[in-house]
């Protein structure tokens, strides 16, 4: 899809059968000894790119064990948790000016299907979190299937303090509950809003009032010509 | 000179509104002229900028102008507040600073009221503000107030007592409580008997004037003394419900008192309005006795600013421990030594 | 007069004033005091409920959130390029640093790398925004806690960095000068001598806070021994950057996991720590760290290589598949970004780390039995920017 080439000065591109094979081998070696702490069948899926990450999904009911696994191999640095939303905007790409059709087909008009990424999935809301191991200086990203008619999970805030106000951010903006959390309120948003504002069938208010005039806009240099209306 | 104003003897009533309008003529003065050289000129020189520059030539009527403005300001006193004591607060600690100015000889006929006990007098009329700070506090209805009006009565009184200690010292010295009689003292001292700048009890009272310069600086909430008034926690303390013209009435206050504060420490210590070469019963120091004066009390401010502005401030129980624990005991052992001294030399 | 009413938040409140460092003896009613969203001591509108016992702070709690722009929702309808002016508004002192992690995830994704001098001015500006934010920081800690001169020294000498970074980039606060796949332009003409002449501006300034602030005896009794977080906690909090320095975790993201993108493996320099894990220690990780940045630029200046700023990528972009995360080292703390692309103009999703989130979190813990002046310290030595909180 894209149509570039690297530079001709002397980079090397981190190309993925480059990567030296031990570094592979290590987060390997982290995913077979996480399957075997939490048990083969709460391990639903996982990736690893070479030299750089590794992705473990496992199952709802083994999320907070999955913290304490973690913590207990020296994954103890809590670096994020949030959610994913899957469901491809029904809003389409809110970038439907002239400019950017050039060269593509319109765009589909039925519903987009739901496709997860890395490490697989298979319902619209995922979780995201990441923990780092300081001693290996890895990390480990960790992915869980929230079923969407029952979008609640168990807390990571007794294993990791700083869950504490990642999962009130997750909570007040895509509607997931963590059962055990001691403060489940909002965060961000005055306490009577309504509506949960990642999810992406929340509108951006900004693009449905007026729509993206596209991506190269000029603006008329005042006083230059006379010719009235924005630019583009 | 002297026999020119012996014989103007003007009745009581035309003494008195001179001297009153000889003192509301010279406390804002000297609040005016302390801000601007020091709060605004020395402040900004000292954090290389320029300062206020607009207003007079280079800015130096930029206080004059803030004046007017706090004058035209709206009158607003906050919903909840307990109008009568919030009003006169500010006069209160206004008062104590007008009453401070009544003993601080000019020179040693020009002096409102040439008091017997001038330093005895000086001290205990600068407690009066204390009672200003905390009707302040409280009546404002405001939590920032009250915490700062709370701060400041456990500083203001903790800070008394090292200022009147380190005094004593002096007060030893010079055997009098007089203000023109610790000059006079002074003036016509020496040091074992070399007369020529007189006998300045900065030189051995050091451990006093330095202990009374800090007593100072609490008294008047200033950096590093400041958690009454800690701008970046409790935005102003106790006056932070204050506005136009009531602020305008604690900036003079605080200003003026300065200036006297630092007048008292000059006659104290630095022997006040008399210059070591000139005797005291000489007719010039009818204008150069206030100039003199002047020149000292610049000096010692000075270094009370000079503090203000480079030191962080002290926590509330830091500055308790602080008076308590090192300045009362250190003003004592001073005392003690004085006195010994005293009798042995 | 309490400033919340919400039960559940009343509940919590209550349950925090268990700790044993506070004397309930008494049983004195406490006061809720509100350092509110504008405050001289909160970077920004942060507000912090604290319920007070005398002078003594019972329980704080930070509610950010008053200066949430919606970064994560704005980011799905936005392409890359603008994506890149709007991410340098969130840490807004050291605003080329945040375009750094989002344009390396986006080069990982699209598999190209820069060139090698657009990387050396990359890491350069990255480090001069770096000294940019944390002189910042040492003026507005002592201003905060009361000694003013150190705030007008920070200002006078930081000018020097911000020239410099606009006469590179021409914008003093927000940059906006890294594209994938390079740098908006070249540097100016003389750039290099000027930047070495700011940098021996800047340690000067160094040594001068070093007198003025570090080694005053005030500022020491007001930070050491304030605000105590051990090394588990704060790894369990998620704290990074020299908060985690300073509780004596050996942990720097230039050195350990450094991102192709960015040359600290070219250069010789130190991370600093510190055992205490107080005030003192956080003030000073960060005061040495300005020095060790302003000694990497020297070096860095003195080892461009020549060559083109910009690698070839079609003026449309569009990122391939995938996910990536990459974070970095930021004047804040550790800031990241995931970004979920499908293929297309826009990213699917972006999740921001970043590093104030972490580190105010920990308030709450830190604050139980402290006094209201420490408090303003804590928050002070923990160095957070709203904009870095709230997104």
């Amino acid at each position: 899809m894209s149509q570039l080439s690297s530079a001709d000065t002397t980079t090397e591109t981190p190309a993925e059968d480059e990567a030296p094979v031990e570094v592979d081998e290590r987060r390997q070696a982290v995913l077979d000894e996480l399957t075997r702490r939490l048990g083969a069948d709460a391990v639903v899926g996982s990736h690893i790119e070479p030299g750089y990450d590794l992705w473990v999904r496992v199952t709802r009911e083994a999320w907070p064990e999955a913290a304490v696994a973690a913590k207990a191999m020296g994954y103890t640095f809590f670096d994020f948790l949030s959610a994913i939303d899957w469901l491809p905007s029904p809003f389409g790409r809110d970038m439907d000016a002239q400019e950017d059709l050039l060269g593509d087909p319109a765009p589909a008009k039925e519903p987009q299907p739901i496709v997860q990424g890395h490490a697989g999935g298979e319902t619209r809301f995922q979780l995201l979190a990441r923990l780092y191991s300081i001693s290996a200086g890895m990390g480990v990203l960790f992915k869980a299937d929230l079923p969407d008619d029952d979008l609640s999970v168990g807390t990571w805030s007794e294993t990791f303090l700083g869950a504490n106000w990642h999962e009130r951010e997750t909570h007040e903006m895509f509607g997931i509950t963590f059962v055990g959390h001691p403060n489940l309120i909002k965060l961000y948003l005055p306490t009577d809003f309504q509506g949960y504002p990642l999810r992406k069938d929340f509108p951006l208010l900004a693009r449905r009032v007026r729509p993206w005039p596209g991506i190269v806009d000029v603006e008329p240099m005042p006083g230059g010509d006379d010719s009235e209306g924005d630019g583009e | 000179m002297t026999l020119l104003l012996a014989s103007f003897d003007p009745p009581y009533w035309l003494s008195t509104l001179i001297k009153v309008l000889v003192i509301s003529a010279v406390v804002p003065t000297t609040a005016l002229i302390l801000g601007m050289v020091f709060l605004f000129k020395v402040m900004s020189w000292m954090q290389s900028r320029l300062g206020p520059q607009e207003a007079g030539p280079r800015g130096t009527l930029q206080l004059l102008a803030d004046g007017v403005k706090f004058l035209q300001k709206e009158d607003i006193a906050p919903n909840g507040a307990d109008l009568f004591i919030f009003k006169i607060a500010p006069l209160v600690v206004l008062m104590s600073t007008l009453l401070l100015y009544v003993a601080l000889p000019a020179s040693a006929h020009l002096v409102i009221s040439d008091l017997d006990v001038g330093v005895f007098y000086v001290m205990a009329v600068s407690s009066l503000s204390v009672l200003g700070v905390l009707m302040a506090g409280w009546a404002s209805a405001n939590k920032y107030s009250l915490m700062g009006g709370l701060r400041a009565a456990g500083q203001l009184i903790a800070y008394e007592l090292p200022m009147v200690l380190a005094v004593l010292g002096v007060v030893i010295q010079a055997g009098t409580l007089s203000l023109n009689g610790i000059v006079f003292a002074q003036a016509d001292g020496s040091i074992f008997g070399w007369d020529a700048i007189g006998n300045p009890y900065i030189l051995t009272q050091f451990v006093g004037f330095a202990i009374f310069l800090a007593a100072v600086q609490a008294e008047l909430t200033q950096p590093p003394f400041d958690m009454p008034v800690a701008e970046s926690e409790i935005v102003s303390g106790y006056q932070v419900e204050y506005t136009g013209f009531r602020f305008l009435i604690f900036f003079l206050a605080e200003f003026a008192t300065a200036f006297v504060f630092a007048g008292v420490a000059s006659i104290l210590f630095l022997g006040g309005w008399a210059v070591p070469w000139l005797d005291t019963s000489s007719d010039w120091y009818y204008v150069l006795g206030p100039i003199v004066l002047f020149a000292k009390v610049m000096l010692v401010s000075f270094l009370i600013f000079w503090i203000r502005f480079t030191y962080p401030r002290f926590r509330e129980d830091q500055l308790q421990s602080f008076a308590w624990k090192f300045l009362i005991p250190l003003a004592l052992v001073n005392i003690v030594v004085t006195a010994v001294l005293k009798v042995v030399l | 007069m309490t400033a919340t009413s919400d039960p559940t938040q009343l509940s919590e409140l209550a349950a925090r004033a268990t700790d044993n460092r506070v004397n309930l003896d008494f049983e004195t009613e406490g006061m809720t005091l509100n350092m509110g969203p504008q405050h001289p001591a909160t970077h920004g509108t942060l507000r912090i409920v604290a319920r007070l016992d005398g002078e003594q702070v019972v329980s704080a709690e930070p509610i950010p959130g008053y200066m949430h722009r919606g970064y994560e929702k704005l980011t799905e309808v936005r392409s890359y390029p603008q994506i890149n002016t709007l991410v340098n508004r969130i840490d807004w002192l050291g605003s080329f640093a945040n375009e750094v992690p989002f344009i390396l995830a986006a080069e990982r994704l699209m598999g190209v790398e820069a060139p090698p001098r657009a990387q050396w001015i990359r890491t350069i500006l990255f480090e001069l925004s770096r000294i940019a934010n944390i002189s910042l920081f040492l003026g507005d800690y002592g201003l905060q806690l009361g000694g003013m001169t150190a705030g007008f020294y920070a200002f006078r000498d930081r000018e020097h960095v911000l020239n410099q970074i606009e006469a590179a980039t021409g914008g003093r606060f927000h940059p906006n000068y890294d594209r994938i796949g390079g740098l908006k332009d070249d540097l100016p003409k003389g750039w290099i001598a000027n930047t070495h002449n700011a940098m021996d501006k800047i340690l000067a300034f160094c040594d001068e806070m070093d007198d003025l602030l570090i080694g005053n005896e005030i500022f020491q009794s007001r930070t050491r021994g304030i605000g105590v977080i051990p090394a588990d906690i704060a790894l369990s909090y998620g704290l990074s950057g020299a908060n985690l320095r300073a509780s004596g975790v050996d942990w720097d993201l230039r050195r350990d996991s450094c991102p192709p993108g960015l040359v600290y493996d070219q250069v010789d320099w130190k991370v600093w720590t510190h055992p205490d894990g107080d005030c003192f220690g956080r003030t000073w990780v960060r005061f040495q760290e300005t020095r060790e940045a302003a000694l990497i630029v020297k070096q860095l200046l003195d080892t461009i290589p020549s060559g083109p700023v910009m690698a070839k990528v079609p003026r449309i972009i569009k990122v391939p598949e995938g996910e990536a995360y990459v974070e970095t080292e930021n004047p804040l703390g550790a800031m990241g970004y995931y970004i979920v692309s499908k293929g297309d103009l826009v990213p699917f999703r972006v999740k921001i780390r970043s590093a104030s989130f972490n580190n105010i979190s920990v308030v709450p813990w830190v604050a139980r039995g402290a006094y209201v002046p420490d408090l303003i310290s804590i928050l002070g030595s923990l160095y957070f920017i709203l904009g870095d909180i709230d997104r």
